[in-house]
C-alpha cells in the first residue's frame, strides 16, 4: 500500500564489551543501514535517536549526537527515552512523521556503552525517585523483579529450573550463527544449573548481561521505496507499532515500583499490561498471533521469555513450558522465538536492543538470516517492555 | 549503654507505624475510595476520578504471598549492607485482599526461599534496615505467619 512505512535498510555494530564511545557504535550501525538501504546520508530528512542515560549529555540528545557525527545535513531530529523501550519510541517518532507525510526517509539509531554489573541508579540521595527507593529500602535489583515472575511460574504452573535453563540452551544455540551476538558459545542445561544463583530461582546464566552495541534502521514511505532502485523485491513493511502504557489498575509489580495499583474500586483490565502491548499491535495491523512466522521477545531472564509466549498470544496462561518442551519455539518449530539468540546471546544494550529486534525480523523476512533462518518467514513481531510503563512492540510483514 | 535512636529509613518517612502492631500507612481517596501505597503525590491514580483529597489509612497487617525471591548477591548502592558482609535475604511481594494492593518488602532474617510459597500468609513487621552510629534506620518487612496462634515473634 502506498500509505505504508517500510524498512529500507538495517544495520548493527556487533554487541560486546568494547568500552568505546557509544557514538562510534551508533555511527557504524547507521552507515551499515544506509548502505543496506542503498541511499546517501544526505537523503535522510529525519534522525530519530534512542537515548542512553549512562553517557552524559551526548546520550540525552542522541538524535543530534548521531546527526553531528555523520556530518550535519540539516535533517530534523528527535531524541527519545523510554528505558528498554527507547528504540521503539524512536521508531514510532520516525514512522508517524513519515505517515504524516512530513518526510520520506528517516534514520533511527540507538547505541550504548554500559558499565559492568547490575544496572544501578544514578548517584546521590534521591528519596522521591522510585528507582532509588527500591534499591535503598528493599535491595530490589532488576533480577529481583525477573525472579518474582519466575517463582510464580514455578508455584502456579509447575515450571522447573530445567525448563528455564532450556530457554537459555535454545537461545545460545540460535546465537551461534549470529555474527552480531556477543556470546557465541553452546550452553547446556548443566552449565546453567551449575552457575551461581543470583535471585532464586534464577542463575547467573539466566539473567541477561549489559552490553555495548548499536543498531540502526532506515525507514521510508512506500512511495519513496517504490521509486528507489536500491531495494530488490517487496520491502519489509512496518505493519504496526505499539507504545502503549498500562491501564489502571496495573496489578503486577513492575520495575521500579514497590507496590501495585489497587483493585479495590476498579477491577483489573481484561488484558493486563504486558498482554496489551502486542495486542495493540495485532489490532492495528489486523494480524493475529496465528499469522506469525516468528517472534523476538525480551528475554531479560529465561523465565520472562516464557511469560512473553503467553503475553503475545502464542499459547494460553500456564502453557508456555509445554510449548518450549515440545520444541515449538525452536528454529524449525511451529513458532520460533528469538532466532537471533535473544538477549541471552546479546546482553542488553538498552537503547539499541529494541531496534536490533527489528533488524533481526527484517533479515528473517528477507531470507538473509544465514544459519538461523526461519524458512518462509512472512510475519514477525517484537515485544518488550520498558521501565516506568513503556510498552514496545513492532509487527513486520512482507 | 547508649540509647539508640530509631528513625524511618530515608525515603520511608510516614510509610509505616512503629507501635507493637505496626501497619503500613496507605492513602484512600475521599472521592472514589481507591487505595494507594506508599502515598499519592499528584492526585488520585484512578483515571476516572479527579479526587485530590486522601485519608491516611493503616493497611491490613496480613496478606498472602504473590511471589518471592532472594538476594544472593549484594545489591548495589544506594542499598546499604547492614553488617560487615552481605547476608542473603528473601524478598516477597504480598497481596493485601481488602485494599487490592500487592506490596514488596524484605522478608525477616532467618527465612529462606524454601520457607515461602505463593499464597502463604505473611504479617507486617518493622525491622532495622541498617544501623549508623547510634541510629537504627527502620523499614517494613514481611514475616511468615507460622505458629498456631497466628502471631509472630516480635522482631527488632
Amino acid at each position: 500500500m502506498s500509505g505504508d512505512v517500510v524498512v529500507l535498510g538495517v544495520g548493527m555494530h556487533p554487541w560486546g564489551k568494547w568500552g568505546r564511545n557509544f557514538v562510534e557504535y551508533g555511527v557504524a550501525a547507521a552507515r551499515d543501514a544506509l548502505r543496506d538501504a542503498g541511499i546517501d546520508w544526505s537523503q535522510v530528512q529525519f534522525v530519530s535517536g534512542a537515548d542512553t542515560m549512562r553517557n552524559g549529555y551526548p546520550g540525552y540528545v542522541s538524535g543530534a549526537t548521531f546527526a553531528q557525527a555523520l556530518g550535519w545535513n540539516g535533517a530534523r531530529v528527535a531524541s527519545s527515552y523510554a528505558a528498554c523501550a527507547s528504540g521503539v519510541t524512536a521508531i514510532e517518532a520516525a514512522r508517524t512523521r513519515i505517515l504524516a507525510g512530513m518526510c520520506d526517509v528517516a534514520l533511527v539509531v540507538g547505541a550504548d556503552t554500559t558499565p559492568k554489573g547490575f544496572l544501578a541508579p544514578n548517584a546521590g540521595d534521591r528519596p522521591t525517585d522510585p528507582d532509588w527507593l527500591r534499591f535503598r529500602l528493599v535491595g530490589a535489583t532488576n533480577p529481583t523483579y525477573f525472579a518474582l515472575s519466575a517463582r510464580r511460574r514455578m508455584d502456579l504452573y509447575g515450571a522447573t529450573s530445567e525448563d528455564f535453563a532450556r530457554v537459555k540452551v535454545k537461545n545460545a544455540g540460535n546465537g551461534l550463527a549470529n555474527p552480531n551476538a556477543r556470546y557465541q558459545k553452546p550452553v547446556t542445561v548443566e552449565d546453567v544449573l551449575a552457575s551461581p544463583i543470583v535471585a532464586n530461582p534464577l542463575h547467573l546464566l539466566e539473567i541477561c548481561a549489559t552490553s555495548d552495541g548499536g543498531a540502526a534502521l532506515v525507514l521510508a514511505s512506500a512511495s519513496f521505496a517504490a521509486r528507489h532502485a536500491g531495494t530488490a523485491g517487496a520491502p519489509v513493511r512496518v505493519a504496526a507499532v505499539s507504545t502503549v502504557t498500562p491501564t489502571y489498575p496495573q496489578t503486577r509489580i513492575d520495575l521500579p515500583d514497590l507496590a501495585t495499583d489497587s483493585t479495590a474500586v476498579v477491577a483489573e483490565p481484561a488484558r493486563p499490561f504486558k498482554e496489551s502491548i502486542a495486542f495493540a499491535a495485532y489490532e492495528e495491523a489486523g494480524i493475529g498471533p496465528e499469522d506469525l512466522s516468528l517472534a523476538e521477545v525480551y528475554d531479560l531472564s529465561t523465565a520472562l521469555e516464557l511469560d512473553w509466549y503467553e503475553d503475545i498470544g502464542l499459547c494460553g496462561r500456564g502453557e508456555a513450558e509445554g510449548l518450549l518442551r515440545d520444541g515449538a519455539t525452536e528454529i524449525g518449530g511451529r513458532i520460533p522465538v528469538n532466532p537471533s539468540g535473544g538477549l541471552a546471546c546479546f546482553g542488553e544494550a538498552v537503547p539499541a536492543q529494541a531496534i536490533a529486534q527489528v533488524c533481526e525480523i527484517t533479515w528473517q523476512l528477507r531470507g538473509q538470516a544465514t544459519g538461523r533462518q526461519v524458512e518462509g518467514a512472512k510475519v514477525g513481531i517484537t515485544a518488550n517492555q520498558g521501565l516506568f510503563g513503556h510498552g514496545s512492540s513492532v509487527l513486520l510483514a512482507r | 549503654m547508649t540509647t539508640r535512636t530509631r528513625v524511618p529509613a530515608l525515603g520511608a518517612e510516614g510509610w509505616f507505624t512503629t507501635d507493637d502492631q505496626p501497619t503500613l500507612l496507605g492513602r484512600r481517596c475521599t472521592s472514589c475510595g481507591t487505595y494507594a501505597f506508599p502515598k499519592v503525590d499528584f492526585g488520585c491514580p484512578n483515571p476516572s476520578c479527579t479526587g485530590t483529597e486522601f485519608d491516611e489509612v493503616p493497611l491490613s497487617r496480613r496478606g498472602t504471598v504473590w511471589s518471592y525471591t532472594d538476594a544472593q548477591y549484594r545489591p548495589p548502592a544506594p542499598y546499604v549492607v547492614p553488617g560487615e558482609e552481605h547476608e542473603p535475604f528473601c524478598i516477597a511481594a504480598v497481596h493485601l485482599e481488602a485494599e487490592g494492593l500487592t506490596i514488596m518488602g524484605q522478608v525477616v532474617a532467618g527465612v529462606g526461599i524454601d520457607d515461602l510459597r505463593v499464597g502463604a500468609e505473611m504479617e507486617l513487621v518493622v525491622d532495622v534496615l541498617f544501623t549508623e552510629d547510634d541510629v537504627d534506620h527502620l523499614v517494613w518487612k514481611w514475616s511468615p505467619v507460622t505458629n498456631a496462634s497466628g502471631s509472630n515473634e516480635e522482631v527488632a
